[in-house]
């Protein structure tokens, strides 16, 4: 990897305050709205599961994911000013343009899992073993992959105009068919389709944070598969996408 | 060679045909300078769909350039230089016809680092500073210069510590020719590098160029400013419709297009009165206002006092670029047809 155009990226991720701040405050916001009002365990639940810590780790989770989409937009307006043109007259290979993208994503999307891990520390939400909270975030960062490489296609295949609603359509489908908000029933139609989404099984990673068991293989599958069609869509949209924009 | 010299040939028979450029001699010595092209693009054609169907926007272009030659590429808007060029740099790829860039393809060229290209659209990346940006654009090419010395080749080094987002239009452009230097190119394209410039600007830009231009680079630039193309290139290369309509030496294509026009109120002027003054080229009468097309504008306007001592409102004004292409291209159609 080219250190110094990853550095350079990084440091414009921070510069546009605008959009690094807009993309990280809705999910904590929501949390610090919701979780704070609502002490106590999650009531109609035969296990008992503290409310906070529920909503951080689904919240951290669905963060991520925003983070990762929103990668996104930033290569809409790269692309919209010609940049991107500019970028293969360069000896800069495809593969070395994507590791950067795929590592300041990631930085964005680490940012935002922090932040409502604090969020929650400061609420008093406590997870143990701490093993746990390593394995859910590893998930959690394994989960995101396809989201990361989704972010990147969208980015090369749509205008800026319309990644706002591309963006929080994807994140609300995505979210709504994974369960981050409301439980998946655990059988039936919504259920199997479910199965098949990278969402759900991100969703399931942040369940690891309160007691649920890690992926089985069918969620490695998932993830792995969704990814590697992100990632290759991803290289197709960028190959085709020579033209002045 | 063989190939591309026969067509230059014919291309430039068709103009001869057309009384506007007589130059077989510095044509035929560069096409025996073919062997040596650092740059060569064979019979390039291009087409687009559009919704009035498709537009053919480059219809079989030769061109060979010499390594160290500065070359316009002039003609208006839509004559498809920057299509050209899109294919020269191998962000679009020709329908027909091949690009040679020092022996290489031109996206083998763009890896070996060997192209910096300056584009026409776009801004730069933001939320760096110019001197950021610049160092960043280094660090992805195998024998870049250094940033001050980048800096200040284009002049820019009063502004390094500025974002890129709170520059100027002409600055901006500065900035964008820095972005292509860097690179320590063998060839240097620039896609109508002054637009958005002001005069001073301008001025700046092109002495930078000339730096450059000194360390012995090849370059290829686009315009449709003759005056640009007068003042900085060896070899002018005409464009109109898709198609070279010229090639040669600045100074024989301005005597081509360069023509000036001399306008002025005159009641009861005679056409054939004003069209037998010396250096006059042609007139068209419009009430009581003439506009004559000049080849020797200094001595039709000495002519036009002597005889019209009355004439009133007079303007003399360069002949705009847009109407010598018509003009030639017309011509040309008039001569196949």
């Amino acid at each position: 990897m080219n250190a110094t155009y990853t550095k350079y990226e990084l440091l414009r991720l921070i510069r546009n305050k605008r959009a690094f701040i807009f993309s990280l405050i809705f999910p904590l916001a929501l949390y610090l709205v919701i979780a704070g009002p609502n002490k106590g365990t999650i009531p109609n639940l035969a296990v008992k599961i503290d409310f906070r810590t529920f909503y951080m780790v689904s919240m951290a989770g669905y963060g991520a994911m925003i983070a990762a989409l929103s990668a996104g937009a930033r290569i809409a307006v790269e692309r919209s000013t010609g940049w991107n043109r500019q970028l293969r007259l360069t000896p800069l290979p495809v593969a070395g343009y994507f590791r950067t993208k795929v590592t300041t994503s990631y930085a964005m999307a680490l940012v935002s899992i922090a932040l409502l891990f604090a969020a929650g520390l400061m609420y008093g939400v406590r997870i143990s073993p701490f093993s746990r909270w390593i394995e859910m975030t590893g998930l959690m960062i394994v989960g995101i992959l396809p989201f990361v490489a989704m972010g990147v296609l969208v980015g090369h295949l749509l205008t800026s105009d319309s990644m706002g609603p591309a963006i929080g359509g994807g994140s609300a489908f995505f979210g709504f068919l994974g369960g981050v908000w409301y439980p998946l029933p655990d059988h039936g139609a919504l259920h199997i389709i479910g199965e098949c989404i990278p969402s759900f099984w991100l969703t399931r990673a942040s369940y690891v944070g309160i007691g649920a068991p890690s992926w089985e293989l069918k969620g490695w599958l998932v993830i792995g598969a969704w990814s590697v069609a992100m990632a290759a869509l991803a290289g197709w949209a960028y190959r085709r996408d020579t033209k002045r924009v | 060679m063989g190939r591309s010299a026969d067509a230059a040939l014919l291309s430039h028979h068709e103009i001869g045909h057309a009384g506007l450029v007589q130059s077989t001699p510095t044509l035929l010595s560069r096409g025996a300078a073919g062997s040596a092209a650092s740059i060569s693009l064979i019979g390039l054609t291009k087409s687009f769909r559009s919704s009035a169907g498709p537009v053919r926007a480059v219809r079989g272009v030769d061109i060979e350039i010499a390594a160290g030659e500065t070359v316009a590429l002039l003609g208006p808007n839509g004559a498809g230089k920057s299509t050209t060029i899109d294919m020269l740099l191998g962000l679009s790829k020709p329908d027909a016809g091949e690009v040679h860039v020092f022996g290489m393809t031109p996206s083998e060229a763009v890896a070996h680092g060997a192209i910096g290209a300056m584009l026409q659209t776009g801004a730069v990346l933001d939320n760096l500073s110019v001197r950021e940006l610049i160092d960043m654009m280094g660090s992805l090419y195998p024998y870049p210069l250094g940033v001050d010395e980048t800096l200040e080749l284009a002049g820019i080094t009063d502004i390094g510590d500025r974002r890129t987002n709170k520059l100027s239009g002409g600055q901006t452009q500065r900035v964008r020719f820095a972005v292509a230097m860097v690179s320590n190119p063998d060839l240097l394209v620039l896609d109508e590098p002054t637009v958005a410039m002001d005069v001073e600007s301008r001025h700046k830009f092109w002495e930078s160029m000339r730096v450059f231009t000194g360390r012995g680079k090849t370059v290829l630039f686009a315009t449709h400013y003759l005056e640009e193309a007068d003042a900085n290139a060896d070899r002018i290369i005409l464009m109109a419709r898709g198609e070279v309509v010229a090639d040669g030496a600045a100074t024989e294509i301005k005597a081509a297009t360069g023509g000036r026009q001399i306008r002025g109120t005159l009641p009861g002027a005679d056409r054939d009165v004003l069209l037998a003054l010396p250096g006059v080229r042609g007139a068209e009468l419009r009430g009581d206002a003439i506009t004559l097309n000049c080849g020797d504008s200094d001595a039709a306007v000495r002519a036009l006092l002597q005889s019209y001592p009355a004439i009133r409102d007079l303007e003399i004004t360069g002949a705009a670029l847009e109407d010598a292409f018509l003009q030639l291209t017309a011509s040309n159609e008039g001569a196949q047809s």
